[in-house]
């Protein structure tokens, strides 16, 4: 019956991994706005302006020198 | 009600929505109201932004403020101070921008780098109207970026605030966590105690002591951690001499880890640490749902939010931007049309038109002559004047009185329900532990006695009365929301139901400058109208627009034979040989005739004054209605700082002569309140504008009354949205009601109390009792507060 120990370990474990992960998301920021990304997922992403957007890369690494 | 047919015939500004007057503004088959909307749409047109339009029907703002107002963000140091990071490529800045109002706002301004190669990248925050915004300030400088926003309808609100204190982001998250953690350790506990729960078999037995010590170990992080805020509340509470609600919950907490920890080590028992761990679970998330208020409205602004950032300082024949704050007694600094005056000054050059209407609530521009003393919080309505400063900004007339009142503020301090009630709970809830105490021991079970003692102070314990206000408040608080009335945090409705006397202001309060139709006082022929008509046409200042708008229809174009328009004056145009003036008093009228002088656009044709397009401020939809309904229960007060040209129409409207009100300054109208409040009253003022914002801090309940919500609004309780003033009545009347059903839940909660403790007092507490009881409890009283604080909302249809 000793498994019982390994199993509240393992079980204990699981737990704290989530609570920990629940910690880093929450350090992160990542419940500072919880409405604006719920409208940023029904924008279309504009493919047709795919030229522009290597424009801007270029900028980036221009500034990164 | 614009009937439909009319709707049909109009054309609306592809950009903005409003009605297009001038056709003369049409870009690829689109129709637009203004010259602002237009280049918006050929700028959003040229860097293929125009998906905007493809969101949401006509998305953007008309264009009106006048960028030349950012002339301070030249100065590096102010600047700097806007930003939130910067280094050497590299700045973050955040901004306010309150029309921030659908998804293709955001839209847009998450595609910002499109529009400048400089900025790298922007984050819009909807609920709270932000947007962060990092850029390469090498590229572009913080005006042009501002500027840029302004361009497309986005101007931030940048106040002296920003600059002098970085907004300090409040810390809820560690409550979040603390809520985490007692959940980590609710949950673990309870799967541990399960066995218990089922009764343990002879084999299970052995693992009894185990699963105590595993238990006991999940209480630690809930006593170290989670429940800090309630030690150290309770300690502060003792300290004050005062009891809150803190205390027996405190108590209860510390009696289950002692009992547990004697329980598990002395293996006399299972201990109650799933009920510990649940019973914090459960508070935790009270006293977030208490916190959690709706922060896309700021109520801590004070004066500091209305003044400028910086001012134009004249020194030695040159301007020179300063920031406010190095601003000093002494300095020549150069106003503008529309300007605040930030410090109390002396008038030196210009003719100054001072729009007192912040300051005194006077609605009237006030000609100053030189020589005088100008008090800050005055607009300049005309022409830029140059001021000597004769006072600081800190001491100047209006800062003061605010300053004075922000130092009286938290002498009486408000005692919310629960409070009042733990004053009693305690020290009956001690009693009876101690009675139990004693009779044990008087009987002769010393072993009962301390188990009964104990099991008191925890069934005792008011989990589920701390979780009444909290749940109901905050509903009550997200019915407000949505009906335009935003409080300021759960406490102000208690507040509110608690009021027994209205105090209003007059201007902008009971009485809206925005209005729709400009009526016309005074005689305008057919032909003299169309001649009015033609040269509006041809300006784009707001005024003329609207003169246009409401003469539209009736009139016909007339050839201009010349044509000229004065900023912040008028225009002189000929028309048919005939000299028209339309513009300000003293530009159309002048001195040489007497004739009635109230806000408006007055007419000249030929020679001869033809009267005003008014501007006169119009009383609120349901005033007449909403006072009658008010009168029956409350008493009723008006104070107004103008002057008492009204009076007759008010006093058909108020029930009582004597509590109307007028020419008060101020420092009067905060006199007024604290005079009332000493009679015993609970008084609400009702008012808008930094003139009523010593009265409004002073009153029990300072309610703010704002057209535009997101703009001005002094520090108060409640802040209310014009369009809702008619729903006020009903505001109150559900704040009642909100408290009803607080005492009921605390009735309920008191049934559970007592059902506890008949098990309490004999001292044969069962941890399953215990574990079954408390959260039985809990989600009784979240279910009712929830459910009848929504029926109401319903009956009073909010």
């Amino acid at each position: 019956m000793s498994a019982i120990f390994f199993l509240i370990a393992c079980s204990v474990f699981i737990a704290l991994f989530f609570l920990g992960a629940f910690f880093w998301a929450n350090k992160n920021g990542q419940h500072d706005d919880t409405y604006t990304p719920a409208i940023r997922i029904l924008f279309e992403d504009d493919v047709i302006f795919d030229g522009q957007e290597n424009e801007k890369g270029v900028d980036e690494s221009e500034l990164n020198k | 009600m614009t009937p439909l047919k009319d709707i049909q015939k109009e054309q609306h500004c592809f950009h903005c929505g409003d009605v297009v007057v001038k056709a003369n503004y049409e870009v690829d088959g689109h129709d637009f109201c203004c010259l602002g909307c237009k280049s918006v749409y050929q700028v959003l047109n040229q860097h293929k932004l125009t998906h905007y339009y493809k969101y949401n029907t006509h998305p953007g703002i008309s264009v009106r403020k006048d960028k030349s107002q950012y002339f301070y963000l030249e100065d590096e140091g102010i600047a700097n101070s806007l930003l939130d990071y910067k280094d050497d490529h590299i700045a973050v800045v955040t901004f306010y921008v309150p029309t921030i109002h659908c998804s293709s706002c955001i839209w847009l301004l998450e595609k910002l780098h499109k529009l400048h190669r400089g900025i790298t990248n922007t984050r819009a925050d909807f609920l709270r109207k932000e947007v962060r915004i990092t850029f390469c300030h090498d590229i572009i400088k913080l005006k042009q970026l501002v500027e840029l926003l302004t361009e497309i309808g986005y101007a931030p609100i940048i106040t002296l605030k920003d600059t002098s204190s970085k907004r300090k982001k409040k810390d809820s998250n560690r409550l979040v966590r603390k809520i985490a953690v007692a959940g980590f350790c609710f949950g673990n506990s309870m799967m541990i105690s399960f066995p218990e729960y089922f009764g343990l078999g002879t084999f299970e037995r052995n693992y009894a002591q185990l699963f105590g010590v595993v238990n006991l170990l999940f209480t630690l992080p809930i006593m170290l951690y989670s429940g800090q805020d309630y030690f150290v509340s309770s300690i502060k509470s003792i300290r004050q001499g005062r009891l809150n609600l803190d205390i027996p919950l405190t108590l209860g907490i510390i009696v289950l880890f002692l009992r547990s920890v004697w329980e598990i080590l002395t293996g006399s028992g299972a201990g109650f640490s799933d009920t510990l761990c649940g019973l914090l679970f459960f508070l935790l998330i009270g006293r977030w749902v208490q916190q959690k208020t709706y922060h896309h409205l700021s109520f801590e602004r004070d004066y500091r939010s209305y003044f400028p950032v910086a001012v134009t300082k004249i020194d030695a024949g040159e301007e020179k931007t300063v920031a406010l704050s190095a601003l000093q007694v002494g300095d020549r600094i150069l106003i503008r049309n529309n300007e605040i005056i930030p410090a109390d000054a002396i008038l030196l050059k210009g003719a100054a038109c001072i729009d007192f209407s912040f300051v005194t609530g006077e609605s009237n521009p006030v000609d100053k002559i030189l020589g005088e003393i100008i008090y800050a919080g005055g607009k300049q309505t005309e022409q830029a004047i140059e001021l000597e400063v004769v006072k600081p900004v800190s001491q100047s007339y209006l800062t003061s009185l605010w300053n004075d009142q922000k130092n009286k503020k938290g002498q009486v301090s408000f005692q919310s329900f629960s409070n009042k009630i733990s004053r009693y709970f305690t020290p009956i809830l001690l009693l009876i532990a101690f009675i139990s105490l004693f009779f044990w021991f008087y009987i002769g079970e010393p072993g009962r006695a301390w188990s009964a003692f104990t099991a008191v102070l925890i069934i005792g314990c008011p989990c589920a009365l701390a979780l009444s206000s909290p749940f109901t408040l905050s509903a009550v608080l997200s019915v407000f929301d949505r009906n335009g009335l935003f409080m300021k945090d759960t406490l102000a409705i208690e507040k509110m139901a608690g009021i027994d006397t209205l105090v209003f202001d007059k201007t902008g309060t009971i009485s809206t400058l925005h209005q729709e139709e400009l009526p016309f006082k005074g005689s305008l022929p057919a032909t003299e109208a169309s001649m009015v008509f033609s040269v509006c046409r041809n300006s784009n200042h707001p005024l003329s627009r609207k003169i246009v708008q409401s003469l539209q229809g009736t009139c016909e174009m007339l050839p201009i034979s010349s044509y000229a328009e004065i900023p912040g004056k008028g225009i002189r145009a000929i028309i048919k040989n005939k000299e028209v003036l339309i513009g300000s008093y003293s530009f159309v009228v002048g001195t040489d005739e007497q004739f009635y002088k109230g806000p408006g656009t007055y007419v000249r044709i030929g020679g001869h004054v033809r009267g005003v397009f008014s501007m006169e401020q119009k009383w609120r939809d349901g005033l007449e209605s909403l006072i009658k309904v008010l009168s029956s229960s409350y008493e009723l007060h008006l104070l107004s700082g103008d002057v008492d040209r009204d009076s007759s129409v008010l006093s058909s409207i108020f029930p009582q002569r004597d509590y109307l009100n007028f020419n008060q300054l101020p420092a009067d109208k905060l006199h007024y309140i604290s005079g009332l409040q000493q009679n015993g009253k609970k008084v609400a003022m009702i008012g808008d504008g930094l003139n009523d914002a010593g009265a409004l801090k002073c009153a029990d309940l300072g309610l703010a009354v704002s057209d535009d919500v997101n703009n001005f609004s002094p520090a108060c309780d409640a802040i209310m949205s014009g369009t809702s003033f008619s729903k006020f009545c009903r505001f109150l009347g559900f704040s009642k009601k909100a408290m009803h059903i607080i005492y009921w839940s605390f009735a309920i909660s008191l049934l559970y109390n007592i059902v506890g403790m008949y098990f309490a007092t004999q001292g044969n507490l069962s941890p399953l009792l215990a574990a079954i009881l408390m959260p039985l409890s809990t989600i009784t009283i979240i279910s009712f507060t929830s459910l009848t604080t929504r029926l109401y909302a319903r009956k009073y249809t909010l």
